[in-house]
């Protein structure tokens, strides 16, 4: 199976072929933000990190904007700092220049402020759209797509309609020789005895279990019990009882292959097929983490329905029933719940999936960017000192 | 499938309601060589669950196959199946 994307002179592949103007800290944010809407064509990603990171937190949070800023979606990228944070612009434009991502800088202190920043950057932003617009589609084989599993807002029906459906074109992918990642780790409390049964080997089995189990101890930290939290207040309104039901309804969107393998949130992966990245239920970072190990392209199932996309990569939504499509449609692309009410299989709703996925790998837009839907955030874990 | 409401196991103990249910309404659910008939004892919510068979209060809850929590109280055939009668085991920082 072939689709049409953008071959990256590094050997990477994009379905996107975006300009990026990317803040490394909060305090230039705002500035970001001012140079993309001076640029139309650009897409900006603000955040509120950069600064007052130590030890695991700051690895994490360099790792995702590494990850992020030098994904093959970006055709090119203006990091914009302040001059005195933790992670500057010459900290993550090092690690792209080695990664071979087309990369610019400018800093608000070294510029001179606000304006001679906007200026400075404008100008920036406008060459790499020039240089980026040389870049044309090609077919490609799809064992070179890697698809970001998501689940948000979920119902009762997500475990038996959407993330069923999902499964089928993740297994779909993979049989392909493409890859699918899934994540979430708090949705996966109550299912360990089902993930190891999928493990490859021994060290992923132990992974599995020791990313479980943290989420676990950190859950019993709060001191108190998750529900109300996890499963949320919409959770539960949709019929999800306890966290063990909605997470043996969310680890459904893994389809049925062997997990080949566990990484950090934000880490690229050396193997291929499906793989679990330890990371956070908060879908919106969670979207981001998936992106920075290297997802082209989001399939996000949802029982209440959700509006969120990303900055850069496309995002497919699924509905789990027909009342929330109906009542959503300007944002759900496609609706499993067709399969309660007779019109269609988890197979044949699986099989819809993967032609869109094709179809959206090879520029088609998702109804989230139609709407210019670019929710981001990283996922920082803290303690900000 | 359009049936009323889905038993995804043959060793579940609760089923879902596919539609809003009414106090009264007998349903039938199937899976392979198991069905189970049950008249609801309350108004069960579209996507939620309701027993199938008698559960005895601190017995594990069954969906997908699976223990999705212990119930906090004795759970009648045709009852609504939900947090006023199932506690989770996880993320349990209230009960060390």
């Amino acid at each position: 199976m072939k689709f049409l994307g953008y071959c990256r002179s590094n050997g990477k592949v994009g379905i996107r072929n975006h300009v990026l103007i990317f803040p490394t800290v909060v305090c230039s944010s705002e500035v970001a933000r001012m140079i993309s809407n001076k640029v139309p064509g650009t897409v900006y990603a603000i955040h509120g990190c950069g600064c007052s990171h130590v030890g695991e937190d700051k690895e994490q949070v360099i790792r995702t904007m590494v990850g992020f800023t030098g994904h093959p979606n970006v055709a090119g990228v203006l990091l914009v700092g302040l001059g005195c944070e933790l992670i500057t612009p010459e900290n993550i434009a090092e690690e792209l220049a080695r990664g071979g991502q087309r990369v610019e800088t400018v800093s608000i202190q070294e510029a001179g402020g606000t304006i001679k920043c906007v200026e400075e950057g404008k100008r920036l932003a406008g060459k790499l759209l020039a240089e980026a617009a040389d870049a044309k589609r090609e077919s490609i084989d799809v064992s070179e797509l890697t698809l970001g599993l998501e689940c948000g807002g979920s119902d009762a029906l997500s475990g038996l309609t959407a993330n069923p459906a999902l499964g089928i074109a993740s297994d779909l992918l993979i049989a392909e020789g493409g890859s699918a990642i899934f994540s979430e780790t708090t949705e996966m409390l109550g299912t360990e005895q089902v993930l190891l049964r999928r493990a490859a080997n021994a060290e992923v089995e132990r992974r599995i279990h020791e990313i479980i189990a943290a989420a676990d101890t950190k859950a019993k930290s709060m001191g108190m019990d998750i529900r109300g939290s996890q499963p949320g207040p919409g959770n539960i309104a949709g019929g999800l009882t306890t966290i063990e039901e909605k997470s043996l309804g969310c680890i459904r969107k893994g389809g049925s292959t062997t997990i080949m393998e566990v990484v950090k949130c934000a880490e690229q992966p050396a193997k291929k097929g499906l793989i679990i990245m330890d990371g956070t239920a908060l879908d919106v970072m969670s979207d981001t983490g998936l992106i920075a190990s290297g997802a082209q392209i989001i399939v996000f199932t949802t029982g209440r329905g959700t509006p969120v996309g990303t900055p850069i990569v496309p995002v497919i939504k699924v509905s789990s029933n027909s009342i929330t499509y109906n009542n959503m449609k300007d944002n759900i692309d496609i609706n499993a719940g067709v399969i309660v009410d007779g019109h269609g299989t988890i197979q044949s709703v699986g099989e819809q999936i993967c032609d869109e996925i094709i179809e959206v790998g090879s520029g088609k837009l998702t109804k989230a960017e139609v709407l210019g839907h670019r929710e981001f955030d990283i996922h920082s874990l803290g303690p900000v000192v | 499938m359009q049936e009323k409401a889905i038993l995804i196991d043959k060793k579940d103990n609760v089923a879902t309601a596919l539609h809003r249910m009414g106090k009264g309404d007998s349903i039938l659910v199937a899976i392979e060589d198991r069905s189970v008939s049950v008249v609801l004892s309350q108004d069960v919510p579209f996507g939620h669950k309701f027993a199938l068979t008698e559960i005895q209060q601190g017995d594990a809850i069954i969906k997908y196959g699976e223990v999705i929590g212990l119930a906090t109280k004795p759970i009648r055939q045709g009852e609504h199946v939900h947090i006023h009668n199932v506690e989770s085991q996880k993320g349990r920082g209230d009960k060390r």
